[in-house]
């Protein structure tokens, strides 16, 4: 099976700027696909690169094996949604979903029964002769989406698309989005800075920074086990402890304290512990406990979440996080507790710094 | 409905008086030309009785229809020539980027800050040497006149239309143009059903603008008309020089009048597109 995005050792250069850096990745048809990073880490370039909107300086991309690295844009099946949405405000909602349509040379008739049926897709019938002013954030958001979707493209691909709206209808758009990407069975393209939606949303999600792909992988395996102390530390929360490797199960962290932990690298490799906040079991001092899994320190700070109960534990070289969730009969500490703060083996990775 | 910041006493009658005076200052002269047009005596400052005979005068007067009719004739081809060339260079400079961009730049806003005076000088000299090259080459005898006119207004209107026209176009986000390209619409296609229908209302204020300026012009084009050839308002400030009398003032009315309409039409027509 062909690709349906291909991108080789592509490498976009602004002047002396190298905003992205030779990057090789390859999207299947029909999966929902994020490109996650803080913002300027050249995900949105990527994507203006898939889209034509940017020529990449060097590699090749292909679409569903079509080379179109400076193909124009109106000649390749990819349509984008893009942030902030850019519609058309002189033209109806009806008019700017058949715009593509209209510029394809579709008949008339044919172009406003498309546009109706995207329009009832995206639930806004009703509203296909207001103004795109005349809208709410949300409902401009379903007019992108047609406008784009109704032009069959073989890869949509969305530029930070939800950003605008709000917390909770963010969430709803998510699941929405999910459930349209399955329902059309095209490749999505996500672009976002927003971790959680990511993890929500993806099949796969690339991590990007400074022009470079990081790791490129599932929801599961990017959170569980991270490429690096980047990646680790960009998804989801974590606690980073520096530490040296002193065999394959065991790291030194750098006060001296041997903790166990499962590594493939070479002894004496500078490496970060991830330990995840909502790992880790927080108790009582006078407990005993394997002391290879555990640290020794005091309740610093308490953050009250609601769903849960975050401490600040400081150790006498460092503090960590710690996550409790707020299930009932939970054992609840105060600022100046003695605890410990233990993990299983497995909950935490050894990432390289 | 009363809150912190609104004006109270003696601030908010002053602010009152000050907003009287300022429509009092402006409009009490245009009162006094339109009652005075219509003053039966040949002293303009003087009430006569009423009379229609200044505009009779007017109408019956084939100079000044004559001259009225150069004007019209000009302003509508200066408009045309100079708006799209004026939208041209705004496009051109908020869309591409090219070499000699800033130098291009900083020169096309050189016909704004040059006094009328010296730009009358310039385009003077300049049309008595390019007309008399053209005689040395090719032997044709060109007179100062309508093209004269033309060229010149379309020369300084060109930088106040672009100058209207990128006002628009650098509110118009790129996203808009890049959404065009991105749903099939080629370069042309893209100006023409988006970046041209978010930019028309700065194209009709430019077109305005370059309509009236080149109605109003006295100084260049006084320079540059030639004899026998004549504009609107260098002919009533000709009659200025033989003798003011209420005729100026019935023409006044009419300029003023024609004017109103214009930008009344364009006030319409920009409702009637929101509306539609």
């Amino acid at each position: 099976m062909t690709a349906a995005v291909e991108l080789r050792a592509i490498t976009k250069k602004f002047g002396d700027v190298i905003a992205v850096d030779s990057v090789d990745l390859t999207i299947e048809d029909g999966e929902f696909f994020s490109l996650l990073g803080p913002s300027g880490c050249g995900k949105t370039t990527t994507l203006r690169m898939i889209a034509g909107l940017e020529f990449p300086t060097e590699g090749s991309l292909s679409i569903f094996g079509e080379e179109v690295g400076t193909l124009a844009p109106n000649k390749r099946s990819v349509n984008t949604v893009f942030q902030n949405y850019a519609l058309f405000p002189h033209l109806t909602v009806l008019d700017n979903v058949g715009f593509g349509l209209k510029m394809q040379g579709v008949a008339k008739k044919e172009i406003k029964e498309r546009a109706m049926e995207m329009i009832e897709l995206v639930q806004l019938a009703g509203l296909e002769t207001r103004k795109p002013s005349q809208m709410s954030g949300g409902q401009q958001q379903r007019v992108a989406l047609a406008r784009a979707l109704v032009n069959q493209p073989k890869v949509l691909l969305l530029d930070e698309p939800l950003g605008a709206l709000d917390l909770k209808l963010r969430q709803e758009m998510q699941l929405e989005l999910k459930k349209l990407q399955r329902d059309v069975g095209i490749s999505f393209v996500f672009v976002t800075h927003d971790q959680e939606e990511a993890l929500t949303m993806s099949d796969r999600i690339a991590v990007m920074h400074e022009g470079k792909l990081l790791q490129v992988a599932s929801p599961e395996e990017i959170y569980e086990s991270p490429a690096n102390r980047f990646v680790a530390d960009f998804i989801g929360r974590t606690n980073l402890l520096d530490g040296t490797t002193s065999n394959s199960e065991t790291v030194i962290l750098s006060n001296g304290t041997p903790i166990k932990a499962e590594n493939t690298f070479p002894e004496g490799t500078k490496v970060s512990i991830s330990i995840r906040p909502e790992r880790t079991k927080i108790t009582q001092r006078s407990e005993s406990s394997d002391s290879l899994s555990s640290i020794e320190g005091t309740v610093e700070t308490i953050t009250y979440l609601g769903n849960a109960r975050v401490y600040g534990v400081k150790f006498t070289w460092l503090s960590i996080e710690v996550r409790d969730e707020n299930r009932p009969g939970l054992e609840v500490f105060n600022v100046g507790d003695d605890v410990t703060v233990h993990w299983e083996h497995d909950a935490i990775s050894v990432v390289e710094d | 409905m009363s809150n912190a910041v609104e004006p109270r006493g003696l601030s908010k009658i002053g602010l009152q008086i000050n907003g009287w005076l300022v429509y009092l200052f402006f409009y009490a002269p245009i009162v006094l030309l339109v009652i005075f047009s219509f003053s039966d005596s040949r002293n303009v400052g003087k009430w006569g009785g009423f009379t229609l005979s200044w505009y009779e005068q007017f109408v019956d007067s084939s100079n000044a229809r004559n001259a009225l009719e150069n004007s019209i004739k000009i302003a509508i081809v200066v408009t045309i020539i100079s708006v799209i060339l004026g939208t041209m260079s705004a496009l051109a400079l908020e869309r591409f980027t090219f070499k000699g961009k800033r130098v291009f730049d900083a020169l096309l806003y050189l016909p704004i800050i040059i006094p009328d005076v010296t730009m009358a000088v310039m385009l003077l000299l300049f049309f008595g040497e390019f007309f008399e090259v053209l005689d040395n080459l090719f032997g044709l005898q060109l007179r100062k006149g309508f093209w004269s006119i033309s060229i010149s207004h379309i020369a300084f209107n060109i930088s106040f239309v672009s100058v209207v026209v990128r006002a628009r176009l650098a509110g118009m986000s790129t996203h808009l143009e890049e959404a065009a390209v991105d749903l099939y619409a080629s370069r042309w296609k893209a100006f023409r059903y988006v970046t041209f229908p978010q930019i028309l209302p700065g194209i009709a204020g430019g077109a305005l603008l370059a309509m009236t300026l080149s109605l109003d012009d006295v100084v260049i084009t006084q320079f540059v008309a030639g004899p026998g050839w004549t504009t609107l308002p260098v002919y009533v400030f000709g009659l200025i020089r033989k003798g003011v009398t209420p005729l100026i003032n019935s023409i006044s009315v009419i300029m003023l009048l024609s004017s109103m309409l214009l930008v009344g039409l364009s006030l319409l027509a920009e409702r009637t597109r929101r509306g539609g």
